[in-house]
C-alpha cells in the first residue's frame, strides 16, 4: 500500500517547490523566451513579405521598363517614318518645283522667241518693202522715161497677175 | 520494491558490507515539539543501515516502511527531505539550468537562432506551444503556455534524470503525480467558462429525467480526470523501473551467467523503451492537461467534450 498512498511530506514539498519553479520559469524563462521566438517569427514574416514586396516591385519596374522601351521603339520608328515622309515629300516637291520651273522657262524662251520672230519677220517685211520701194523707184525712174518699156512692164505685171 | 519507494536516505551501493549512502536531514513537526531537524543516520542502525523502532532519536525513530513514529505515541509530521525530495531539487535545479540559459540567449542576443542550451529547448518550446497548446486549447492558448512548457520539462527531465543507476523514482510517486494533477485541476477549474460548468451542472441537450444521472456522472468526470493523470504516469514509469528491477533480480535469484546476459540485453531493451516512455509520458500528461484545459476555456464545450 505504501507504494500508491501519497506521503504528505513529499506533497509538500512537492507543490513549494514546483510552485517555485513555475514562478521561476515563468518570469525568467518562459516569457522572455516566448516574446524572443515571437519577435523572430514576426521579423521572419516581415523579411519575407518585404522580399514579395521586392520581387512584385521589381517585375512591376522590369514590365514598366519593358513598356518604356516598347514606347520609345515605338515613337522612334513614327519619327524615321515622318522623316522619311517627309524627304521623300521635300524631294517631291522639290522636282515639282524644278519641272514647273522648267516648264515656265521652256514657255518664257518660247514666247521670247516667238516675239523675237515676229519681231525679225515684221523687220525682214519692212526691210523688203523698204527695199522693193527703193528697187520700184529706181526702176520706175529708169524705165518709165521710155513707152515701149513702159508698156513692156505693165504686160509683165499683167502676166503676172494672171499667173496669180 | 524498496527502490522504487521513497526512502529518508540515499542508498547507491553496497562494497561489501559498506553501504555507500547519502545521509538526507529529516526535519519532523509535532504541535508540542515544534519544528526539528536531524539527519537521516540519527536514526539508522550504523552497521546494518536499517531503520527502525529501536534505533529511536531523541524520542523519534523510523519504522522498517520508511513511516515516522514517535516512542510516546504522539503524533507526528514528516517534513524530511527524502530521496525523492532531493531527488526533486536535482531535477529542478537541472530544469532551471536549461531554461534560464536558453532564455539568457535570447536575452544576450536579442531574436536569433538558438545556440548551445537554447537549440535544445526551443524545439520543445515551439513543440508545446504549436502542437499541443494551440490545438488542444484553441485561440486562448497563449496564456496557458508557461504552464505547459513547466509541467513538461519538469515531468520530462524528471523521467529521464529516474531512468539513471542510484537516481530516485520521482516521477512514479503517486504523491508527486497526485500534485501535478492537483494543479492541473485546479487550473482547469479556475479558468472554466459559463459554457464549462452549464456543461456539468445542467448538461445540454440530456432529458430532465436523466439530468440527476448525467449531473453526477459529469461531476465525478471533474475528479477522474486529473486522476487518470496522476495514475498514468504513476504507472507508467512505476511499472518500467520494476520492470527493470525484475529482470537485474533474476540474475541474483538464478546466479547464473546465461540467465545473466539474457537479463542484461533485457535490461538494456527496456531502458531504451523507458527512455521512450519517459517523454512520451511527459508530452501525455501536458497534452491531456492542455486539453482538459481547452475544455473549460471552449466557447462550445458540448463540441468535443465527449
Amino acid at each position: 500500500m505504501d507504494l500508491i498512498l501519497p506521503s504528505s511530506g513529499l506533497i509538500f514539498w512537492q507543490l513549494i517547490a514546483f510552485l517555485a519553479l513555475l514562478f521561476i520559469l515563468i518570469k525568467f524563462a518562459w516569457k522572455p523566451m516566448l516574446a524572443a521566438l515571437e519577435e523572430r517569427e514576426g521579423s521572419i514574416n516581415d523579411a519575407l513579405k518585404a522580399a514579395e514586396q521586392a520581387r512584385s516591385e521589381m517585375a512591376n519596374l522590369k514590365a514598366e521598363n519593358e513598356k518604356l522601351l516598347a514606347d520609345a521603339r515605338l515613337e522612334r520608328d513614327t519619327i524615321l517614318k515622318k522623316a522619311q515622309d517627309a524627304s521623300v515629300k521635300m524631294i517631291e516637291d522639290a522636282k515639282n518645283e524644278a519641272s514647273k520651273v522648267a516648264a515656265q522657262q521652256i514657255e518664257n524662251a518660247k514666247a521670247v522667241i516667238e516675239t523675237e520672230k515676229k519681231a525679225a519677220l515684221t523687220e525682214v517685211k519692212n526691210q523688203v518693202a523698204h527695199l522693193t520701194l527703193e528697187v520700184t523707184e529706181r526702176l520706175l525712174r529708169k524705165s518709165l522715161s521710155d513707152e515701149k518699156a513702159q508698156k513692156a512692164l505693165v504686160d509683165e505685171f499683167v502676166k503676172d497677175i494672171k499667173l496669180n | 520494491m524498496h527502490h522504487v519507494k521513497d526512502s529518508h536516505e540515499w542508498h547507491f551501493f553496497n562494497i561489501g558490507h559498506t553501504h555507500v549512502t547519502l545521509a538526507l536531514p529529516v526535519i519532523t513537526y509535532a504541535s508540542d515539539r515544534g519544528l526539528e531537524f536531524f539527519m537521516s543516520s540519527d536514526f539508522q542502525n550504523h552497521e546494518t543501515h536499517l531503520f527502525g523502532e529501536e534505533n529511536a532519536h531523541n524520542g523519534i525513530y523510523i519504522d522498517s516502511h520508511e513511516h515516522l513514529g514517535r516512542v510516546d505515541g504522539g503524533a507526528i509530521y514528516d517534513f524530511s527531505i527524502t530521496k525523492n525530495v532531493a531527488m526533486m531539487f536535482i531535477v529542478i535545479a537541472v530544469v532551471l539550468f536549461l531554461a534560464l540559459s536558453a532564455a539568457g540567449h535570447y536575452k544576450k542576443n536579442g531574436a536569433v537562432a538558438p545556440k548551445g542550451a537554447a537549440s535544445i529547448v526551443e524545439p520543445i518550446v515551439l513543440f508545446v506551444r504549436d502542437e499541443i497548446a494551440e490545438k488542444a486549447i484553441g485561440p486562448k492558448y497563449k496564456k496557458f503556455v508557461p504552464y505547459l512548457l513547466t509541467l513538461f520539462f519538469f515531468i520530462w527531465i524528471g523521467n529521464l534524470i529516474g531512468l539513471m543507476p542510484g537516481a530516485a523514482n520521482l516521477t512514479g510517486n503517486i504523491a508527486v503525480t497526485f500534485t501535478l494533477a492537483m494543479l492541473t485541476f485546479i487550473l482547469v477549474n479556475v479558468n472554466g467558462n459559463k459554457d464549462y460548468w452549464k456543461h456539468v451542472f445542467a448538461t445540454p441537450g440530456v432529458p430532465a429525467p436523466l439530468l440527476p444521472i448525467i449531473v453526477v456522472v459529469e461531476f465525478i468526470g471533474l475528479f477522474t480526470k486529473p486522476f487518470a493523470l496522476m495514475v498514468r504516469l504513476f504507472v507508467a514509469i512505476t511499472a518500467g523501473h520494476i520492470v527493470i528491477l525484475a529482470f537485474i533480480a533474476l540474475v541474483f535469484i538464478f546466479e547464473s551467467y546465461a540467465i545473466g546476459v539474457v537479463s542484461t540485453l533485457m535490461v538494456t531493451f527496456i531502458n531504451m523503451i523507458e527512455l521512450l516512455v519517459a517523454t512520451i509520458q511527459a508530452y501525455v500528461f501536458t497534452l491531456f492537461t492542455a486539453m482538459y484545459i481547452g475544455g473549460a476555456v471552449a466557447e462550445h464545450a458540448h463540441d468535443d467534450h465527449h
